[in-house]
């Protein structure tokens, strides 16, 4: 079943041009920097993006920093939104749990193939953004050392290691994400509310977290952790802040898995 | 083949399906019939696993349902409200996907896929069909592609609701032609369907669901035999009338004279009897009720019609205003 979600997904054309339409920013960023050759100074603007000005080998990890926000949990909630509610709307649901699919088995594969598209989406973007920081931005000596946010430097292989755990990190909030789009979509009848459901959250955590009067939530909100990825570039690493964002996230996944299995196990298929 | 003890299904304070106690049998063709609304979806959707009931039993295949879907289903064909399939793909490229979310098993392994999709898509006319997705499909071209995913792994049991919805004529005919053909082989059919002409030429066996109730189940012939009346149409009833007396059940008008029903067991004595007096006689054959009688006469309402009754006192004149409003139902339904 989880071949047959990948198939999918990854036959489907909505998918590539998501992929690519995420993709596009990181790339016009990058081209306005070399053009104008202006970055926002240092300590404003997204993350990285004041360093990769003197090293296009950094510009994944800005483009990460880019995406991760915004573009990429719109697409995972829309993709995931898809999940059930846009085979019920299809009509193929029906067909599929009496070929017969288990319920459980379903909702496994939907999660896998959702997780898969975050990973491609993040590869692409990381992939893409690479060739792009060095070609159009330059690329220091490769036995120079990068420099981290504390002043110390850092040797490759410990950036690329660094640059692996931040992916993994960012994959981890996205799946936060995708139980949260995953849940509604066994919830309601259109993939376009399940998807504007958990878009709405997503929106909702990043204003609270700019009000100070929602202090006593930010904790738990969705979004509050998610940019602790770049604390994996200090020296030493912060810790604290990516340990609770991984508790947290895994909170969040369980409870909305919980909910979506919950839900749809005994569900009643009428569409 | 398909037993169910008190199926029931309220949603809120509405009851769907009210103690339903199905009985197909091996080998049936059964003709599942019900005005829009009477609960044949639901009831087929519970024998599917797909909505549980609220009480009551059910046991598809000799196994209880949903409990037992994982072996059941492989063995049932289905199609439940109209086909579902994914747009952007071709007939075929649906076919092999359905194919591949089924288990495994002897019947269902990777290497003898494309054969099984082709034959599925020939037994049901689709054999020619392009890549074009399924998108631009006709919806009697999506109807066989919904018929040929409930044949691919060759079911014990077939579960159509309203598999004809959408063909011209000719689909139709070739339609009812496959799944008789497929019943010979050994196939059971369980047919639901409003259309009541279509169930009289396939089905050995009706089940009637009247807003959620099953009001009849029997044997088709059992109740298309003759009644023991003879219907005579004469350009002089009164004088017949006269002449045959308590005989007569049932006189009204009818072109070109009056219609008679009379009780005689001897049409060819009755007709001597009639044209000696000088009756002079249009028609005279034994009485048969369709089909459409004898459901009109067990179902009295139409789910989707609130309020709405028949006025049947079992006559003649009362089944022809069933019949007007059915043919109001159909044209509703047309329009829906």
């Amino acid at each position: 079943m989880i071949a047959v979600e990948l198939r999918k997904l990854l036959t489907s054309r909505r998918t590539w041009v998501t992929i690519a339409l995420i993709d596009a920013l990181p790339v016009l960023v990058a081209v306005l920097l070399a053009v104008t050759g202006v970055g926002p100074r240092p300590g404003s603007g997204p993350a990285f993006l004041s360093a990769v000005l003197t090293d296009g080998t950094l510009y994944p990890l800005a483009a990460l920093a880019m995406v991760v926000p915004l573009f990429l949990p719109v697409a995972v909630a829309v993709t995931a939104g898809e999940a059930v509610a846009g085979e019920g709307q299809a009509g193929t649901l029906r067909y599929m749990l009496i070929r017969p699919v288990g319920r459980t088995r379903l909702l496994v594969a939907k999660l896998v193939a959702v997780i898969v598209f975050a990973l491609v989406a993040v590869v692409v973007v990381a992939v893409t953004a690479y060739v792009v920081g060095v070609t159009l931005l330059g690329q220091q000596d490769v036995t120079a050392t990068t420099t981290t946010f504390s002043g110390t430097s850092l040797s490759t292989p410990e950036l690329v290691l660094r640059t692996l755990m931040s992916l993994g990190y960012a994959m981890l909030c996205m799946l936060g994400v995708a139980a949260i789009a995953l849940f509604l979509s066994t919830v309601v009848d259109t993939p376009l509310a399940a998807a504007l459901g958990a878009i709405a959250i997503l929106i909702a955590s990043t204003l609270l977290l700019t009000l100070d009067a929602a202090e006593a939530l930010q904790p738990w909100l969705l979004t509050r952790y998610w940019l602790a990825f770049t604390d994996l570039f200090r020296d030493p690493i912060l810790w604290r802040d990516l340990v609770r964002g991984v508790g947290l996230q895994l909170l969040y996944v369980a409870v909305f898995l919980g909910a979506a299995w919950a839900n749809f196990a005994t569900k009643d298929v009428t569409r | 083949m398909i037993r169910t003890e008190g199926l029931t299904k309220r949603y809120g304070r509405v009851t769907a399906v009210d103690g339903v106690d199905l009985d197909v049998r091996e080998g049936d063709v059964y003709g599942f019939l019900g005005a829009n609304g009477s609960g044949k979806t639901t009831t087929v959707r519970m024998l599917l696993g797909l909505v549980l009931a609220t009480s009551g039993t059910a046991e598809v295949l000799g196994r209880p349902m949903p409990r037992g879907r994982a072996e059941v289903l492989p063995q049932v064909g289905a199609l439940v409200e109209g086909p579902g399939a994914y747009d952007g793909l071709s007939g075929r490229a649906n076919l092999r996907l359905f194919d591949a979310m089924g288990p495994r098993g002897a019947a269902g392994g990777r290497r003898t896929r494309r054969a099984r999709v082709e034959e599925a898509l020939e037994r049901v006319g689709l054999a020619g069909v392009d890549r074009r997705p399924v998108r631009a499909y006709s919806l009697g071209m999506r109807q066989r592609l919904g018929l040929a995913s409930a044949l691919l792994r060759a079911p014990r049991l077939l579960v159509l609701d309203e598999p004809t919805n959408g063909l011209d004529p000719q689909g139709i005919h070739e339609i009812r032609e496959l799944l008789l053909e497929l019943n010979r082989a050994g196939v059971t059919v369980f047919l639901s369907s409003h259309l009541l002409a279509e169930i009289e030429q396939m089905c050995t066996r009706v089940g009637v669901l009247d807003r959620g109730r099953l009001v009849l189940q029997e044997q088709l012939d059992v109740l298309q035999r003759p009644t023991g009346r003879t219907e005579v149409l004469t350009a002089d009833p009164t004088r017949a009338a006269e002449l045959l007396g308590g005989a007569v059940e049932h006189r009204a008008a009818a072109p070109g004279g009056g219609r008679l029903l009379v009780r005689t067991d001897d049409a060819a004595g009755l007709n001597r009897r009639l044209v000696e007096a000088g009756c002079r006689v249009l028609t005279l054959a034994p009485e048969r009720r369709t089909l459409e009688d004898v459901v009109l006469a067990a179902a009295r309402g139409s789910g989707d019609r609130p309020g709405f009754r028949t006025d049947d006192d079992g006559g003649p004149g009362a089944q022809r205003d069933g019949g007007d409003a059915l043919a109001a139902r159909r044209a509703d339904e047309g329009a829906a």
